[in-house]
C-alpha cells in the first residue's frame, strides 16, 4: 500500500505541482503589484492597501467558516474589536504593566480564538438564521461593553493603538509587515482548504449526512476553524488598532462586519481567489469616488443582493473556466473490479453485523417491528419488500441515524452506539444514499477523497503549515481516490465538477466514496434506481466483486432481477417484520412473498 | 419603582412581541425568516416622524400613510428578496437576500433621514414620563389591537383561514386551488402593517432612529426563537416577558448587564431547546 502510493504520488506529482503553480499565479501577481504600489503612488494609497491586507488576514480565515463550512457568521467584527482592544490595552499598560507589541498580539490571537470558539459553539445546534442572529447579538454586546467598561477601554473616548517596533514603525514598514502576514495567511488558508479538513468543511455544508457517515466529526472540525478564524481576527484587530492609531467603539461598526461577510459571498463560496479579489475591491471601492463613502455599505448590500439572485457562485464562478470545458456527452460506465484488491485487499477478516429484536416506531407506525438480521462478511445480503416495509429505516438504524426503541446492533460482538452516525466509519461501515448526497461544487475526485477523511493522520495545524504528514495524507487520499474511481468506472471524470455528472454516474460515485473507507461492510440504499439495464449489470458485477473481497454488503433494492442474480441471502420485509428469509431460490418459491410482493 | 419598571417593561416588550409576530407572519406564508422584520419597525418610527413631525400632516393621515408605506415595503420584500430564492429554500439563500435588503433599507434611512435619533411627535398630549405617559401605553394598546385583530382575521375571515391553510401545508393548499402567490404577498403586506404599527406606536419610546432596525431585529427575534417559529402566542408571551426581564435588569444592574443577560439567556435556552420552548422538533431526513 505505502509502496504503491508513493510510486503513484511520484507519477502524479509533476502535473499536480504545475496545477498548484497555475492556481498560485493570480495571487503572486496581486502581491507583486502590491509590492510595487508604494513606489508608484503616495502614502494615502499605501494606507488603503495596508487596510486591505489587514482585512484579508481576518477574511482569509473567516472564509473557512463562511465560505467553506457555510456558517453565516455575520458578526465577526466582534473578534476584530476584541483583538484591537486587547492589544491596545496591553501595550498601553492602563491595567497592568505594559506588554511589548508582539506578545500582546499573541494574547489578542488567544482572546479572539477563545471567543471565536465560544460564539461558534451554537452553530453545532442552531441553523443558518439562528446562528447569524447569535453572532450579530454578540457583536452588539462587545461594542456595548467596550463603551461601558471605561476604566479599561476608555469608553466612548477610546484608547491609543499600539505602535510596532522598528523597522515596522513607518508607513512603508508597517505596510510590508501586513503584506507579509497577508501572504502567509493566504498560504495557510489555501493549505487548509486543500486538505481533508477543507473538504470535510464543504461536505458538512453541502452533504451533512454523507459527512457524518464518512466519520467526519462536525463539533471537532467546526471548533477548530472557529478557533482559527477567531485567532486570526484577533491579530487583525491588533494591526487594525495600529493602523487607526486611536480606537473607540465607533471604529467597529456593523458596516465592517458586513464588508467581511459580503467579501466572502461576493467572492464565491469555497474559493480563496474570489474572496481575495473581493476584499481588495470592497476596501478600495469607497476611495474610488468621494460620494461613495457614505453609500459604501448600501453598495455592498446591493452587490450582495445582486450576487445572491444572479450569480450565486460569486466571482469564483465567473473565473471558473475549467468547468465550462465540454465533457464527453456519450459516456458509459465501465467498472474495473479487477482493481478492487488494491483497495480492499489485506484487511483482517471480521465477524458479522447482527441486529437483534430491533423495534422503532414513528408516531403510531411501527416502521421496524422486532427485526433480527445478520449481515455476513464476504456475502451480499438482499433486503427487499414493498414501500414502507422498513428497509431504509433498518439501514438507518445500522448506520446510527435512528435510535431503536429496543434491540441491539453489534459487530464483532461489540454493540454499536445508537444515534451516533459519525462513529460508523471507524467501525468500517460505509453506505450510499437513496438520493445521492454529494458536493455539487467540488470535483468528482474531491468528493471521493471526502470518504477517506478519517484515514488521514495529520492534525489541522499540520495541514495549515503543509507539514510532511499533511502531504503524506494528501498523496495517499489522492492515490486511493483515483484508484476507487477507476474501480467503479469513473476514472476519466476525476476532475469534473460533480454536479455535471449524470444521475447514474452519481450512484457509482457514491460507491467510490464508500470504498475510500476500505469498508468491512457496505450498505447500499437502492443503488440501481434510475440506472439503465446495462448499468445495472455493471453495478451487479461490481457489488459481487466487492463482496468477494471479504466485504459484507447489504443491498436494499426494488429490482428483483438484480437481487436474485447477485445475492447470497435475501430477507423480505413487510410492515417492519421479516416475511421470509433464505437463498434467492427459496425466496422465489415462497408463496407469501410471491403473492405479497413479487406477483406471479 | 416596581410598577414603573413593569410598565416600561411591558411597553418595550409589546414592541418586541409585535416584531416577533411580524417575523411569524412572514415565516408562516413562506418558511422564510426575514431580516426586514426589524427594519419595518424602524420605518414605522421614522416615517411617522417624517409625515407628522416634519411634513406636519394630521396624525391620523400620517399614521395611515406610514402603515401603507410599510405594507408596500413588505410586498417589495416578497418580490425582491423572497420570491426569487423560494425555489431553493434548502440553500438558505433567503438569509442573505433579506439581509442585503434590510441593510439597504437601513443605510438609505441613515443617509436620507439622519444618523442621529430624531424626536417623534406627541400624539395625544399625555407626556411627562410618568405612568400616564402615552409612550408606554401606545405600544401596549397597539400590541393588544394586533392580538385581537389577528384572532379575528384567523378565526372569522376567509382570507385568514387561507393564511392558516398555507402555513399548515403549502402543497395541500395549492392543490386545493388557493392562490398561494397572492396570499404570500398579502401576508407580507400584513407583516409590513404590523411591523409599521409597532414602530409607529413606539416612536416616542425609541425615537425615530435608523439603528432601531438592527436592535428590533435581534430583540424581536428572541421571542420568536424561544417561542418556536410561527407560534404567535409564544412570540407575544415571550416578547412581553423579555421586555420586563430586560427593563428589570436595566434598572437593577445597568444597560450593559441587561444586554449581556438577555443574550446569555437567549443562547442558553436555544442550546437546550433549539426548536423553541413551544415548538415541535423537526424530523431529519436521510
Amino acid at each position: 500500500m505505502s509502496a504503491s502510493s508513493s510510486v503513484a504520488a511520484g507519477r502524479g506529482a509533476p502535473r499536480q505541482a504545475s496545477g498548484a503553480l497555475w492556481q498560485a499565479l493570480p495571487f503572486l501577481g496581486i502581491f507583486a503589484a502590491a509590492l510595487i504600489l508604494p513606489m508608484v503612488s503616495n502614502d494615502y494609497w499605501t494606507l488603503i492597501a495596508t487596510r486591505a491586507a489587514i482585512y484579508w488576514v481576518l477574511v482569509s480565515a473567516l472564509n473557512l467558516v463562511v465560505g467553506f463550512a457555510g456558517q453565516l457568521a455575520i458578526g465577526w467584527v466582534a473578534m476584530l474589536t476584541l483583538g484591537a482592544y486587547t492589544t491596545s490595552v496591553l501595550v498601553a499598560g492602563n491595567v497592568m504593566p505594559p506588554v511589548p507589541v508582539f506578545p500582546a498580539l499573541g494574547v489578542a490571537a488567544l482572546v479572539g480564538g477563545v471567543f471565536g470558539f465560544i460564539v461558534g459553539l451554537p452553530a453545532l445546534r442552531l441553523r443558518t438564521f439562528y446562528f447569524a442572529m447569535t453572532t450579530l447579538g454578540f457583536a452588539t454586546i462587545v461594542t456595548q461593553v467596550a463603551l461601558a467598561w471605561q476604566g479599561v477601554t476608555g469608553g466612548g473616548i477610546g484608547i491609543v493603538g499600539p505602535v510596532l517596533p522598528a523597522p515596522f514603525d513607518t508607513i512603508f514598514g508597517f505596510y510590508l509587515f501586513c503584506l507579509g502576514l497577508a501572504a502567509f495567511c493566504t498560504w495557510i488558508s489555501a493549505n487548509a482548504a486543500h486538505s481533508r479538513f477543507g473538504r470535510s468543511l464543504v461536505a458538512i455544508r453541502d452533504a451533512e449526512v454523507a459527512a457524518e457517515s464518512s466519520g467526519i466529526s462536525k463539533p471537532r472540525l467546526l471548533g477548530a476553524v472557529f478557533l482559527f478564524a477567531g485567532a486570526m481576527a484577533g491579530i487583525a484587530g491588533g494591526l487594525f488598532a495600529t493602523l487607526q492609531s486611536y480606537i473607540s467603539p465607533e471604529a467597529f461598526t456593523f458596516d465592517l462586519s458586513v464588508l467581511f461577510f459580503i467579501a466572502i459571498l461576493i467572492g464565491g463560496r469555497g474559493s480563496i481567489l474570489g474572496p481575495f479579489i473581493a476584499t481588495i475591491v470592497l476596501t478600495w471601492l469607497p476611495e474610488f469616488a468621494a460620494p461613495l463613502v457614505a453609500w459604501s455599505t448600501f453598495l455592498y448590500a446591493a452587490l450582495l443582493l445582486a450576487i445572491v439572485l444572479l450569480v450565486p457562485g460569486g466571482i469564483a464562478a465567473l473565473l471558473d473556466f475549467r468547468s465550462r470545458r465540454r465533457i464527453e456527452a456519450d459516456r458509459t460506465i465501465v467498472p474495473r473490479p479487477e482493481l478492487l484488491p488494491e483497495i480492499l485487499g489485506g484487511r483482517k477478516a471480521s465477524e458479522a453485523i447482527t441486529l437483534k429484536d430491533i423495534v422503532l416506531s414513528f408516531g403510531g407506525v411501527r416502521a421496524v417491528d422486532g427485526l433480527d438480521l445478520t449481515i455476513e462478511p464476504g456475502a451480499v445480503h438482499g433486503l427487499i419488500g414493498p414501500n414502507g416495509s422498513g428497509k431504509t429505516t433498518t439501514l438507518n438504524v445500522i448506520c446510527g441515524f435512528y435510535r431503536p426503541e429496543t434491540g441491539s446492533v453489534t459487530v464483532d460482538g461489540e454493540p454499536l452506539p445508537a444515534a451516533a452516525p459519525q462513529t460508523r466509519a471507524a467501525s468500517g461501515i460505509a453506505r450510499t444514499f437513496q438520493t445521492p448526497k454529494l458536493i455539487g461544487e467540488a470535483s468528482v475526485l474531491q468528493n471521493v477523497m471526502v470518504g477517506g477523511a478519517i484515514r488521514g493522520r495529520g492534525s489541522f495545524v499540520e495541514s495549515l503549515l503543509a507539514l510532511p504528514r499533511h502531504r503524506q495524507d494528501e498523496a495517499m487520499l489522492r492515490h486511493d481516490a483515483l484508484l476507487a474511481l477507476r474501480c467503479v468506472g469513473l476514472g476519466a471524470l476525476a476532475d469534473v465538477r460533480a454536479d455535471r455528472l449524470q444521475h447514474s454516474e452519481l450512484r457509482f460515485l457514491e460507491i467510490a466514496r464508500a470504498l475510500m473507507l476500505r469498508p468491512r461492510f457496505l450498505l447500499l440504499d437502492e443503488p440501481a434506481a434510475g440506472l439503465s439495464a446495462e448499468e445495472i449489470r455493471s453495478l451487479g458485477g461490481l457489488i459481487r466483486a466487492i463482496s468477494r473481497q471479504g466485504t459484507g454488503v447489504l443491498l436494499v433494492e426494488h429490482h428483483a432481477d438484480l437481487i436474485f442474480e447477485i445475492c447470497d441471502q435475501v430477507t423480505v420485509l413487510n410492515l417492519g417484520r421479516e416475511l421470509a428469509a433464505g437463498t434467492p431460490a427459496e425466496i422465489r418459491a415462497h408463496p407469501e412473498v410471491v403473492s405479497a410482493y413479487l406477483g406471479s | 419603582m416596581l410598577p414603573a419598571i413593569i410598565l416600561s417593561g411591558l411597553a418595550v416588550g409589546a414592541v418586541y412581541a409585535m416584531i416577533g409576530v411580524t417575523y411569524n407572519v412572514m415565516f408562516s406564508a413562506s418558511r422564510v425568516m426575514s431580516f426586514t422584520a426589524g427594519q419595518l419597525g424602524m420605518l414605522g418610527g421614522v416615517l411617522g416622524a417624517a409625515f407628522i413631525g416634519v411634513l406636519g400632516l394630521p396624525a391620523l393621515l400620517g399614521f395611515l400613510l406610514t402603515l401603507a408605506a410599510c405594507a408596500l415595503v413588505g410586498v417589495l420584500t416578497e418580490i425582491i428578496a423572497v420570491r426569487p430564492v423560494l425555489k431553493s429554500l434548502d440553500q438558505h439563500l433567503y438569509v442573505l437576500s433579506t439581509l442585503a435588503l434590510a441593510l439597504m433599507i437601513q443605510q438609505f434611512v441613515a443617509i436620507e433621514w439622519s444618523t442621529e435619533p430624531q424626536p417623534f411627535p406627541n400624539l395625544f398630549g399625555f407626556q411627562g414620563g410618568g405612568a400616564g405617559d402615552e409612550k408606554f401605553w401606545l405600544p401596549i394598546l397597539a400590541c393588544a389591537a394586533t392580538v385581537l385583530g389577528l384572532e379575528f382575521l384567523y378565526r372569522r375571515t376567509l382570507i385568514g383561514r387561507a393564511f392558516l391553510a398555507i402555513a399548515e401545508d403549502n402543497f395541500a393548499a395549492r392543490a386545493l386551488g388557493l392562490p398561494e402567490r397572492n396570499l404570500r404577498m398579502a401576508s407580507y403586506a400584513l407583516a409590513g402593517v404590523i411591523g409599521g404599527l409597532a414602530g409607529f406606536a413606539s416612536g416616542q419610546l425609541f425615537l425615530a432612529f435608523f439603528a432601531n432596525g438592527a436592535m428590533l431585529n435581534f430583540y424581536g427575534f428572541v421571542p420568536v426563537a424561544l417561542g418556536g417559529l410561527g407560534n404567535n402566542r409564544g412570540a407575544i408571551i415571550g416578547g412581553l416577558a423579555l421586555g420586563v426581564f430586560q427593563q428589570s435588569a436595566n434598572f437593577t444592574f445597568g444597560g450593559v448587564f441587561a444586554s449581556v443577560a438577555v443574550f446569555s439567556v437567549f443562547i442558553v435556552v436555544l442550546l437546550m431547546a433549539p426548536q423553541g420552548l413551544f415548538g415541535a422538533p423537526a424530523q431529519r431526513r436521510v
